[in-house]
């Protein structure tokens, strides 16, 4: 149990630090390798608490592609530092305030727990299927049966905001030329090519 | 003190000599696989290929090994001194952390994790880091350009390769490469599944950044794409990674579909050879054929490249997703849930 204890410990020490690196960190890109730094230590959270599926896709969605773009972006950005940090005093309060309500959010939670214990009881939790299946097979059996019409609704969501993005960004360039690969494959040698013979001396 | 012995230290000790035993071996593939890529894309251009160290020029190897590390590891000033180190690192100790889940034979793994697949796939798409703070960090354009083609490459083929993963399990109903070694006992899956096999040593070759996929360090356009700036250790740690990561794909395809350390046949001869021999014979054919392809197609177009990706392989292993799901439901052929 040593082990489990010091393990936690160093991925919850590593994320916050990095999770804190992220906002301090001068260099925009700085802060997203954090950032990735942040997500990887999350997913070993989550192996520690026995749930590897859950972490091995926050590694797969977050770190393999949507921190991948989001890096892209930043490296491409030209951005002044300096006009950064007087933004940072100017969303200062906001994010301070956002900040307050997510504490007490926590607070009031956690709190419920420790003052009642059978508060955690009251939430709809769902079973745990017998046996000892992985946790694949019992997320499997939960989303695709109980709740498949809101992991649905999640999809066609994605799949909206998927579409609006491709309309909003979509232009049609006439003058653009494109490779026809089908053409290219039907074209026929007796379309394209003609063998004359010419006489030596004279044009074509 | 006898009792911390027993369960702590040994079980640590014993997973540095499992993990030796392993890497060993395949830092001497990776160093010869360099080797044979020369002597065989030699051989088929007519030329002799490294012949002069060694017999056979069998010693090729450990000369370059020995003078890149003799070199001078040059940080260019405009460079990102912690981020331009950290990258040649991140490459080489990726391609290796890869393989702790890989079963080289029937129980020679060094961890048999519940979700082995998964933890594959997101190493693999981890690569792209590497190559991506290399060329930031370089401060340089070549390298910058080949970042960018590398990104939007692995990004766009992890896509079809995803897909490709979920065809197989739903054959097999587990996400142990053991277990899905194991459903192949009687059917190697590159037989029922064959165009996505193809789908999948095609991707292999885009996300390891080979020809005819090798756009980020295309010589003729952008010298040599991330690795300009990196000299000595940094530039073959690089290279090192590269091949580890072909090994890596090569013996991903192999659990996925030639059947892991299975024989070809289920008879007593065949089976008498050990499981780590029929994987290493399946992994070098493989690797074969990457070189094959290096010394015979010429480079893709990037356009042509993000074609193949999202136009053709997408709907294609998209749809053979839902082909096998609908088979599978239709003719009632439920893999036995293994776990």
């Amino acid at each position: 149990m040593i082990i489990q204890a010091l393990a936690f410990y160093l991925f919850a020490a590593v994320a916050v630090a990095s999770g804190v690196m992220v906002i301090s960190a001068r260099n925009p890109v700085h802060s997203v390798l954090f950032l990735i730094l942040a997500f990887f230590n999350s997913a070993g959270l989550f192996i520690l608490i026995g749930a590897e599926f859950l972490a091995m896709i926050l590694v797969v969605v977050y770190v393999g592609a949507v921190a991948v773009l989001f890096l892209f972006v930043v490296m491409m950005l030209d951005i002044n530092f300096a006009e950064m940090r007087e933004g940072f005093l100017q969303y200062l309060p906001i994010g301070a305030l956002i900040g307050i309500i997510l504490a007490a959010e926590l607070i009031l939670v956690f709190g419920s727990w420790v003052v009642s214990p059978e508060a955690a009881q009251v939430l709809t939790a769902p079973a745990l299927p017998a046996g000892d299946l992985t946790n694949t097979h019992a997320l499997g059996n939960i989303i695709y049966t109980e709740y498949i019409y809101l992991f649905q609704s999640a999809g066609l969501v994605l799949l909206v905001a998927m579409i609006g993005a491709i309309v909003l960004t979509l232009r049609h360039r006439p003058d653009v030329r494109r490779q026809k690969i089908s053409d290219q494959v039907e074209r026929k040698r007796e379309d394209v090519i003609e063998i004359r013979d010419i006489p030596t001396g004279s044009g074509v | 003190m006898v009792d911390f012995w027993w369960s702590y230290a040994w079980p640590t000790l014993w997973i540095v000599i499992q993990i030796l035993f392993l890497v060993v071996p395949l830092l001497i593939v990776v160093a010869y696989l360099t080797y044979a890529e020369r002597k065989v894309i030699g051989l088929m251009q007519l030329r002799m290929g490294p012949n002069v160290v060694g017999p056979f020029g069998l010693l090729q190897p450990f000369a370059d090994a020995l003078k890149l590390m003799t070199k001078e590891l040059i940080i260019p000033t405009g460079a990102n001194r912690v981020v331009f180190l950290m990258a040649p690192m991140l490459t080489f100790v990726l391609a290796m952390v890869g393989w702790a889940v890989i079963p080289v034979s029937e129980g020679w793994v060094i961890s048999d994790i519940n979700v082995g697949v998964l933890y594959l796939f997101a190493i693999s798409s981890l690569g792209v880091y590497g190559i991506i703070m290399a060329g930031w960090a370089s401060n340089s354009k070549y390298p910058f350009l080949g970042a960018l083609r590398s990104a939007a490459q692995m990004v766009s083929y992890e896509v079809s390769i995803g897909f490709v993963i979920i065809t197989v399990l739903l054959a097999v109903g587990s996400l142990n490469l053991t277990d899905i070694v194991l459903a192949q006992k009687n059917l190697w899956f590159f037989i029922p599944l064959l165009p996505m096999f193809i789908v999948f040593v095609i991707s292999a070759l885009a996300e390891t950044n080979r020809a005819p996929f090798d756009l980020p360090e295309a010589e003729a356009e952008l010298v040599t794409g991330y690795n300009v700036e990196y000299s000595a250790m940094a530039f073959a740690l690089f290279f090192l990674g590269e091949y580890a990561n072909m090994v890596l794909m090569s013996g991903m395809t192999v659990i996925l579909f030639l059947g892991g350390w299975l024989p070809p046949f289920d008879i007593a001869i065949l089976n008498w050879i050990p499981g780590v021999v029929w994987f290493s014979l399946k992994v070098s054919l493989i690797l074969f054929v990457f070189l094959w392809v290096r010394a015979t197609l010429p480079r893709y177009r990037y356009d042509q490249l993000m074609r193949l990706g999202w136009k053709v392989f997408l709907p294609l292993s998209l749809g053979w997703v839902v082909i096998t799901a609908g088979a599978i439901v239709l003719f009632g052929w439920y893999p036995g849930i293994v776990n």
